[in-house]
């Protein structure tokens, strides 16, 4: 049964990549990708990771991808033109390709794990015949490895800092809803109650 | 072949008639929640609601379910077929495969998965795509806007969610449906539930709910005095239907999952024996019929924010106050694990 299902998520995840970039329409690209990462993740539950596998959806599936699409029907994209360049650049885009399979090649030969590694980690990993992925995740980053997880989370945070002062105007002369003055206003700010003697006016 | 039959055909069966054990009453459910909603409304307007077909009109869902089977489904020219065909199904499909983690009862559950409530936010999210398919694909204005409306609201709303979630995750710690309801049991009944010592973030959790379900006040994806009827203004007959039944089958899990995480899932309000003999499933009924009403209730008194307004309680009140109140929840955590020295 595990290994129908593996079959089956294998091809799906494989299949939908080949799509993402084959598609022409780019909506119907993202909404493979986004089939993909469905896949991923039931490849993830296959292998015991069901708390990734749950992240994975949430996090890329629920978010990330939903931007993307967001932006992606947004874009006016003219197709016919996107394909004029397609020969002239070709020569390069193959050349740049073969390069950088070079480079990963070469990377994967001349890898080797540290022997010692076992005895250089800050932790081992938690045995999880005992304890379900999710508490091995969070003791292994959230314990042992917090100051690295703090320091990610800064990288990050400086990165949308940077992403908001970018794209950040100010403009002036907009008029605002200042919700705490509406709420602060009272009765008699607002309202005078003025006699006015019959016939004269104010 | 015996062995082809006892290892796959025979569990396969099983699980069959498990997933029509959960859908069928479901989907009887989500027909007679469009009568209650129309009954309450009715109530609340002083008018009489349906009352017409059948005994108080309660053949009324059926007369609505056939007329929309028999009517033509239009597909318009313009539309992208394929993705217009799939975004009710998908809407739809992932209304009822969340409730394959819904505890009914102490123990009778459809999968006990470890991280059920995880699996649980993750289909909720997910629920976006169908609108934004359907926005897209209909190749029209108003269900585009509509749709672009809705993605915005929808993942803006699941942050402070997912923050109350890690809330209650804390204090049940467990990620687990069923070890959640019973970490809510204890001598006080309702008093021990999650709601108490939760109270804001149950509050928060309700108002997100209501966005993330697209129920007034805020059905701004569909708010018709703008947008005709939002995103499925192309849609017509059994691919409306589908959409329609997708939302109150959204609306009823929502409410299932309020019920387990703040209200005690199937416990007993009162833990004493005439009350403990009820069964659970009851409990639970209970509690998502009075979360459906208080969602009903709510339509029936409020009108729809305006979208600014909206994103501002999003993003500028419920994101800190959520943010805060994981915080502080952590905090009394292990404060009392500390002093009491019990590691509990």
């Amino acid at each position: 049964m595990i290994a129908l299902a593996f079959w089956l998520f294998a091809t799906l995840t494989v299949a939908s990549a080949v799509m993402v970039i084959s598609a022409r329409n780019t909506v119907h690209s993202v909404l493979f990708l986004i089939f993909c990462f469905f896949n991923a993740a039931g490849l993830f539950v296959l292998l015991g990771a069901e708390f990734l596998a749950m992240i994975l959806v949430v996090v890329y599936v629920g978010a990330v991808a939903v931007l993307f699409l967001f932006v992606v029907m947004m874009l006016d994209i003219d197709f016919t033109e996107l394909r004029q360049g397609f020969l002239r650049y070709l020569p390069v885009g193959i050349v740049v390709g073969v390069v950088l399979c070079v480079e990963i090649v070469f990377v994967f030969k001349t890898w080797i794990l540290n022997p010692d590694m076992a005895t250089v980690a800050a932790a081992v990993t938690p045995p999880l015949d005992q304890i379900s992925n999710t508490q091995a995740l969070g003791s292994l980053i959230y314990t042992h490895y917090v100051y690295a997880f703090q320091a990610s989370g800064l990288i990050l945070l400086v990165a949308m800092i940077g992403a908001i002062m970018l794209t950040h105007r100010a403009r002036v002369g907009v008029r605002k809803q200042t919700i705490s003055t509406q709420v602060a206003r009272k009765r008699e700010d607002a309202v005078t109650v003025v006699k006015v003697p019959t016939g004269e006016g104010i | 072949m015996a062995n082809l039959l006892n290892n796959y055909l025979l569990p396969l069966i099983i699980i069959v008639l498990e997933i029509l054990a959960i859908v069928v009453p479901l989907l009887v459910a989500v027909a007679y929640l469009t009568y209650f909603e129309r009954k309450v409304l009715a109530a609340a307007q002083l008018r009489k609601g349906p009352n017409v077909v059948g005994p108080f009109g309660l053949l009324q869902p059926l007369a609505d379910g056939l007329k929309l089977m028999m009517k033509e489904t239009v597909i318009p020219s313009g539309a992208n077929r394929v993705v217009f065909i799939a975004a009710p199904i998908l809407t739809f499909t992932l209304s009822l495969i969340a409730w394959a983690v819904i505890p009914i009862q102490a123990g009778v559950v459809l999968a006990d998965i470890n991280v059920g409530i995880l699996y649980l936010f993750a289909i909720s999210s997910l629920g976006v795509y169908g609108i934004i398919m359907a926005g897209w694909s209909s190749n029209s204005k108003y269900a585009f806007l509509g749709a672009l409306r809705s993605a915005a609201q929808m993942v803006s709303y699941e942050v402070s969610m997912g923050f109350v979630i890690v809330t209650v995750l804390l204090c049940a710690g467990s990620l687990n449906l069923s070890a959640i309801v019973n970490s809510q049991a204890g001598s006080y009944g309702l008093l021990n539930w999650y709601w108490l010592p939760l109270l804001p973030m149950f509050v928060v959790f309700f108002i997100s709910v209501l966005a993330e379900t697209n129920r007034s006040p805020f059905d701004l994806p569909e708010g018709e005095s703008e947008l005709v009827a939002g995103f499925f203004v192309e849609y017509s007959a059994m691919t409306f239907a589908l959409f329609f039944l997708g939302e109150y089958g959204n609306m009823i899990l929502m409410s299932a999952m309020t019920s387990i995480l703040f209200l005690g899932g199937w416990l007993s309000p009162l833990p004493f024996a005439p009350f403990t003999w009820i069964p659970g499933f009851v409990w639970l009924f209970a509690k998502i019929a009075f979360v459906l009403f208080c969602f009903l209730w709510v339509r029936a008194t409020f009108p729809r924010f305006r979208y600014d307004q909206l994103m501002r309680l999003g993003w500028k009140v419920f994101l800190p106050l959520s943010l805060g109140w994981l915080v502080l929840t952590a905090g009394v955590l292990t404060a009392i694990r500390t002093w009491s020295g019990t590691g509990g």
